[in-house]
C-alpha cells in the first residue's frame, strides 16, 4: 500500500475505526490499484450492509433488546461487590434506578484514583483517605458529661490526632463551626485550651439535662475531618496502584481534595456526573453504568441500543429519565402520551387546555387506525399511470 | 488544596469545540434540519463554561464512541430553563 491509497481511504466516508482497521490491515500489503480498487467497493458495500435502515424503528428494536433480556436478571441482588465488603446495588433494581434517573442512588460509592505522588505508596494513599472519610469527633478522643457542672468535656488523644494529620486547633475549630452549621444546634458556649487539648462545651440553657445530653450527642457525632457524605473508604491494590472505594459520593469535594486524579476519578451516581463535568459526561456515566450492570449478570446487550437510550435521556441537556416525568411525559401528542400512562389525567388536561392531536407519530396513529409512518408506511409514492391500459 | 476543578481533563468528558457560523450552516444543511432540533447543552453545563461557550452557540462534540471510534456529535447552547 503507498501513501496515495492511504489518503483516498481517509477521504472515505466511513466511520473513523473501521479507515483505521482497513489500513492495518492493507499496510505492507503489495496491492495493485486494480485489486485495491475492488477492496474499496467490497468494504464499502458491506458497510452499508451493517447499516440501519431508513425508517426503521430503533427506539422499539433497543426497548425489546434492553427489555427481553432484562426479564432474565436478578429481581433482587444485594451483593457485596468483592470490593472489600462495599456494597452496590446491582441486577435489575440499578438497571431501573438508571433508567428512572435518581438524583441519588440507593448505593453510592466512587472510585478515587491517586496522583502518581501518592498512588503507589500505602501509607500516602492512605493520608488521603482520611482527608475523604467523614470521621466524628468521638473518634479523636474522649467525651464525658460533667453533670455537676452541666458541661460537656472533650479530651482530645494527641496522638490519634497526629496520626491522623489533624491539627488540635483545626478541631477546635471545626468541631464547634459544624455543630452550628450542619446539625442546626446553637444554644451552647465553647471553650478550647490547646495546652491541655480540652474543648469545653457549655450549654445556654442550664437547667434540662435533656438539652445537656442533647448537646453530648451532637458533639460525639460532629464530622471534624473527612468530606460528610462520605461514609467509609476503603484502600485496594490494582495494578501496582492504589484506588480508594468509597461509601458515599460527592464528587464536587472530593476534587479539592489534595492528591485525588481528578482525570479518572469517577462516581456510580449519574445526576452528580452530570451537574459537575456536564451533561456529556453524564451521557458517558449512563452507558458506561448500564452496560456494566448488564455484563455482571452475564447479558450481552449491544451498546448501540444503551448509547441510545442515553442519548435520548441526555438530549435536552439535563438527565431525564424514561417514563411519565421525563420523556415519555414530554410527547407532543396528547393520544401518544395517554397510551402510555394515567391515560385519564392526560385526556383531562388535553380538553382543558384545548390541545389539538397532529397525529404524526407512531402511537397515535395505530390508536386511530391509519398507516404509521415506519419503514414503507413514511415513503409516499404516487403511482402516475401514463401509459396503463385498462 | 487543589485548584478550581478542569472538567475537560476528565477522561469522561469529550472534546467540545464552539463552532463557527458558517460551519453551523453547513452542518443544519447537511442534515436537512433547523437549529432547534439540534441536541441541547445549558450554558451553565460545566463544559461550556470551560470553553466559554454562549447562549445560540452550536458546539462540535467529538467521543470516542465505542462502535465507530470516534464520532461527532453536535448541541445547540440553551438557556437553562427556570424551575
Amino acid at each position: 500500500m503507498n501513501s496515495d491509497m492511504e489518503q483516498r481511504i481517509d477521504a472515505l466516508d466511513l466511520p473513523y475505526r473501521t479507515r483505521e482497521d482497513l489500513k492495518a490491515s492493507l499496510t505492507g500489503k503489495d496491492l495493485t490499484d486494480e485489486q485495491f480498487d475492488r477492496i474499496l467497493t467490497m468494504v464499502f458495500s458491506e458497510y452499508k450492509k451493517s447499516r440501519i435502515e431508513p425508517c426503521e424503528a430503533v427506539g422499539v428494536v433497543a426497548a425489546q433488546s434492553i427489555g427481553e433480556p432484562g426479564t432474565q436478571m436478578t429481581m433482587r441482588t444485594f451483593h457485596y461487590a468483592g470490593v472489600a465488603e462495599i456494597n452496590v446495588t446491582l441486577g435489575l433494581p440499578r438497571l431501573i434506578e438508571i433508567m428512572d434517573a435518581r438524583r441519588e442512588p440507593s448505593t453510592p460509592t466512587m472510585a478515587i484514583y491517586l496522583q502518581d505522588d501518592w498512588a503507589f505508596n500505602r501509607d500516602r494513599a492512605r493520608e488521603v483517605s482520611w482527608q475523604i472519610e467523614a470521621a466524628p469527633l468521638h473518634e479523636f478522643g474522649d467525651i464525658t458529661i460533667d453533670m455537676e457542672n452541666m458541661q460537656v468535656l472533650v479530651l482530645l488523644n494527641k496522638s490519634v490526632c497526629d496520626r491522623r494529620k489533624i491539627g488540635v486547633e483545626e478541631i477546635f475549630e471545626v468541631g464547634p463551626r459544624k455543630i452550628r452549621e450542619k446539625r442546626h444546634f446553637r444554644d451552647f458556649d465553647v471553650e478550647g485550651d490547646v495546652k491541655k487539648v480540652s474543648l469545653t462545651f457549655t450549654p445556654k440553657n442550664r437547667e434540662s439535662y435533656q438539652n445537656l445530653f442533647q448537646l453530648a450527642e451532637h458533639v460525639r457525632n460532629v464530622i471534624v475531618q473527612g468530606i460528610d457524605d462520605i461514609e467509609r473508604v476503603v484502600a485496594r491494590k490494582e495494578g501496582g496502584e492504589y484506588i480508594l472505594y468509597t461509601e458515599g459520593s460527592n464528587l464536587k469535594d472530593v476534587f479539592e481534595v489534595e492528591g485525588v486524579d481528578t482525570s479518572r476519578t469517577r462516581s456510580n451516581n449519574i445526576s452528580e456526573i452530570a451537574d459537575v463535568l456536564g451533561i456529556e459526561a453524564g451521557r458517558d456515566a449512563i452507558i458506561r453504568e448500564a452496560l456494566s450492570t448488564l455484563n455482571e449478570q452475564g447479558i450481552g446487550v449491544d451498546v448501540r441500543h444503551i448509547m441510545l437510550v442515553a442519548d435520548m435521556m441526555c438530549m435536552d441537556g439535563e438527565v431525564k429519565q424514561i417514563g411519565r416525568h421525563g420523556i415519555a411525559g414530554e410527547k407532543e401528542s396528547v393520544l401518544s402520551r395517554a397510551a402510555f400512562e394515567v391515560t385519564v389525567n392526560h385526556l383531562l388536561d388535553a380538553a382543558i387546555a384545548n390541545e389539538v392531536d397532529e397525529l404524526n407519530g407512531v402511537t397515535e396513529n395505530v390508536i386511530v387506525g391509519q398507516p404509521i409512518q415506519l419503514g414503507t408506511g413514511d415513503v409516499k409514492l404516487i403511482a402516475k399511470p401514463t401509459n396503463l391500459k385498462i | 488544596m487543589g485548584t478550581s476543578l478542569d472538567v475537560l481533563s476528565h477522561e469522561m468528558v469529550p472534546d467540545h469545540q464552539i463552532m463557527d457560523g458558517e460551519e453551523a450552516k453547513d452542518l443544519l444543511a447537511t442534515y436537512h434540519i433547523s437549529l432547534e432540533q439540534l441536541p441541547k447543552i445549558y450554558h451553565d453545563d460545566p463544559a461550556v463554561k470551560a470553553i466559554g461557550g454562549d447562549v445560540g452557540n452550536v458546539i462540535r462534540i467529538t467521543r470516542d464512541s465505542r462502535t465507530a471510534g470516534r464520532a461527532e456529535a453536535y448541541r445547540l447552547v440553551v438557556k437553562r430553563p427556570k424551575k
